[in-house]
């Protein structure tokens, strides 16, 4: 069966994928963010102290005696000192001619502005954040545009952005390792009613078609109702399927015990030796028919009872004892010794008639297959233990076929010639399942087959 | 004719290019495959010591040292950045300025403090103060000053006795002296007074501190203000005739700095040679008497900080103003 269903991909695995791969994008759209907003603050950072810088070169221009001073304080350049000891470039510049300071630094173009411009040029093999700003200066009779520029390499700037960088990309893996972890355990979480669903359906007796009832999640209704729905028409027919079966061997049962009663009636009134065979073997075939039928009928109970079992303490000394007293007439004309050795005193809770059931066809079987002047040994609570065991001096179990005599229908290849429907030790079986206890179909050494149940 | 005109231009090359240095000394074994060019403005005499114990260990190593004025140096190496391998000044802010516009090279294996260093390029090898220096004779059973102050006092006291018998650096030709004066006026208003005074009194402007000791040993000037202290304190070891005094009130201290030339040919023997002029200079020495001074920070001890604001008095337009009212105040 379940070789024929195709698995492709596994709920979990597709979930967990789906939440990584979420997490990792997310992750690296946040690395950018991040480091592209560090950046800009960084920048900003710079900026203002260029705009610092230079403001304070701008306030110390002054004119006198008709010409430019600018005697800007030590601080100016103080002030841009960093940690990775950056270059520090300026210029001064009056009415666009170059007064002071380097050559070829970039001056504002904003005349009438004291507003600074910012920029980031190539400047001498490397890369400068410049800053420049105009300021006007009114003297007596002229009119004179200052122009500075100041401008500072991006050492210091790029190695704090260097080891933000790293902080993010640290900080990054960490949460995405953490993400790996908990989208493992959110997918497990979100796949755990599926899996405990599954085992429960796996858990189950062969006969149990109740409905599921424990709670569920609302995504998993649909296929739980649908999962009952399928469990009750099982059930349905199946139960009419043994009803059928049951009222058949019922119907069937009467009127073979009528046939049986006349076949023999008639067999003693026939003395032609052909006759008498045809009729014997008539008999022989009635026998096994009504056998089935009540062996059916039987099985129909048990499956039944076995829903609903009516347990009581049962005590398996004198229920073996009293069978043991039923079988032994046919156990006398077979010449065979049914022997009961009780090593202790078992009790066990279950039901009684199945268990009856279950234990008459162990001896039955066993007398069926024992030969003349053989010998059956019943040994109760062995190891202490509530088990029994059965066994005969017949020719043992077939030993390839060892796990499919339980099956119903299904017979030894031995078992030609001796009356029986296939349907006893699926009976002892199925009483085994309902009590949860075992059954252990052996070979001994020294010959005979054996059963052992045990509770 | 023509060999008339060479020689004419040799010759004129010659004394052009003997003209440039103050001194000029090549260290050589005769067993060398390489040679080390370094620029200096330290004296031959101290600097030797360094060179030798460095040759003495790399014997295939030719060393030639020139030595030049601080501002000198400046515009020679401009001009040349490649005829060097190595430069050293006292003259901080120049040296800074030349790392700035990218003139150094950066040795990245070299471990130095951070103070004493600068872009991993500019690497300070002595702290040496600015000092007033006197001539014990011109002070005998007088007090002697320990401030500027007091040494105002001084010197309005005794104007006829002091009368151009005062020396000190003429910052427009020294590096150095521009760097100690920029320094003092920034830090104190005194400066100026102390000029003015000086000024008033006739000072005798010098190029460098050796002369000056020259001067003040000889009794031609009595004080000397702004002396390198290193050297005065050689000169003290061969003669007791001057005093030391570093000033209480606020005193300056340089660092002699090193650096190797971007264009250099020779990077391999330069890093080699500055990590041995800084393993000699970190660590404690015989008492020698011509030894530059360790790199040593004495407890509460300051210098001049490497930063980019030494830039600020190079400021063409601040050079002028500064220069200006120096000349204002000290030649009247």
């Amino acid at each position: 069966m379940t070789d024929k269903i195709q698995v492709s991909g596994s709920l979990q695995n597709r979930l967990m994928v789906t939440l990584i791969t979420g997490a990792a994008i997310l992750g690296i759209i946040l690395f950018f963010i991040v480091r592209g907003y560090a950046a800009q603050i960084a920048q900003n950072g710079q900026d203002d102290i260029l705009e610092a810088s230079l403001s304070s070169i701008l306030d110390a221009a002054v004119i006198h005696d008709g010409t430019v001073e600018v005697d800007f304080p030590y601080a100016s350049l103080s002030m841009l000192d960093t940690k990775l000891d950056d270059r520090v470039f300026y210029s001064i510049h009056s009415d666009g001619i170059l007064i002071s300071g380097y050559e070829d630094l970039p001056i504002s173009s904003k005349i009438n502005s004291e507003i600074s411009t910012f920029r980031t040029i190539k400047y001498k093999n490397t890369t400068a954040r410049v800053a420049s700003a105009n300021r006007i200066l009114i003297g007596e009779k002229e009119r004179i545009i200052i122009s500075v520029s100041i401008a500072q390499t991006q050492d210091a700037l790029s190695r704090t952005l260097n080891t933000i960088s790293k902080n993010v990309a640290l900080f990054g893996s960490g949460f995405f390792i953490l993400v790996t972890f908990l989208s493992y355990w959110a997918t497990a979480t979100t796949i755990s009613p599926l899996m405990r669903l599954a085992s429960s359906v796996t858990k189950r007796g062969p006969q149990d078609l109740r409905p599921f009832e424990k709670e569920v999640p609302s995504e998993m209704f649909p296929l739980v109702t649908s999962l009952n729905k399928l469990m009750n028409r099982l059930d349905l027919s199946l139960k009419q399927s043994e009803d059928f079966i049951a009222e058949a061997a019922h119907r069937v049962r009467t009127p073979l015990a009528t046939v049986r009663s006349y076949a023999d009636a008639t067999l003693q009134r026939v003395s032609k030796k052909e006759n008498r065979d045809a009729l014997r073997s008539m008999v022989r075939a009635i026998d096994e028919a009504s056998r089935a039928a009540s062996q059916l009928l039987d099985h129909a109970m048990i499956t039944f009872r076995s829903d609903k079992l009516q347990k009581e303490l049962i005590n398996l000394n004198t229920l073996v004892q009293n069978l043991i007293i039923n079988f032994e007439p046919i156990a006398n004309m077979k010449d065979i010794e049914l022997k009961f050795i009780q090593i202790s005193s078992v009790e066990i809770n279950g039901d009684f008639v199945l268990i009856q059931n279950a234990i008459r066809n162990l001896i039955d079987n066993a007398l069926k297959y024992s030969p003349h002047d053989g010998m059956i040994t019943i040994t109760l609570g062995a190891n202490s233990g509530s088990c029994l065991e059965i066994q005969d001096q017949g020719p043992g179990f077939p030993p390839e076929e060892l796990d499919k005599l339980t099956l119903r229908f299904t017979r030894g290849k031995n078992s030609n010639g001796i009356v029986g429907s296939g349907l006893g030790l699926t009976i002892v079986q199925d009483v085994v399942n309902a009590h949860n206890g075992k059954l252990k179909l052996s070979n001994h050494e020294i010959g005979g087959a054996c059963a052992i149940l045990s509770f | 004719m023509r060999n008339f005109i060479v020689l004419i231009l040799m010759l004129f090359t010659k004394a052009l290019t003997a003209a440039e240095w103050e001194d000029e000394k090549v260290f050589s074994i005769g067993t060398e495959t390489k040679t080390l060019r370094i620029l200096s403005s330290t004296d031959t005499i101290f600097f030797e010591p360094i060179i030798e114990s460095f040759i003495k260990n790399n014997k295939d190593i030719k060393i030639e040292y020139f030595v030049t004025g601080t501002a000198s140096l400046d515009k020679i190496f401009r001009k040349s950045p490649e005829k060097y391998d190595l430069i050293i000044s006292s003259a901080m802010d120049l040296q800074l300025k030349l790392v700035n516009d990218g003139f150094a090279k950066k040795i990245n294996q070299l471990t130095h403090p951070s103070w004493a260093k600068w872009r991993q390029s500019l690497f300070a090898f002595t702290i040496e103060p600015a000092a007033i220096v006197l001539n014990k004779k011109a002070f005998e059973n007088r007090e002697i000053p320990t401030t500027r102050q007091d040494l105002i006092k001084e010197l309005r006291s005794r104007p006829t006795f002091f009368k151009d018998r005062i020396g000190t650096y003429d910052v427009r030709k020294s590096g150095l002296g521009y760097l100690f004066a920029t320094q003092d006026a920034r830090t104190s208003e005194t400066f100026w007074r102390l000029m003015e005074v000086m000024g008033g009194l006739g000072t005798k402007l010098y190029c460098c501190s050796g002369d000056m000791i020259d001067d003040l040993v000889s009794g031609k000037i009595v004080v000397a203000y702004n002396v390198l202290g290193s050297y005065a304190e050689a000169r003290k070891k061969q003669s007791n005739e001057i005093e030391i005094i570093l000033p209480a009130d606020f005193p300056t201290n340089m660092m002699r700095t090193a650096m190797v030339s971007n264009s250099t040919t020779n990077l391999k023997v330069s890093e080699k040679f500055m990590q041995h002029l800084l393993n000699n200079q970190t660590s404690q020495k015989t008492d020698q008497t011509h030894a530059l001074p360790p790199l040593i920070l004495k407890p509460g001890q300051q210098t001049i900080i490497l930063e980019p604001a030494l830039m600020t008095y190079l400021d063409k337009l601040k050079r002028q103003t500064f220069i200006k009212e120096w000349e204002r105040a000290i030649i009247q």
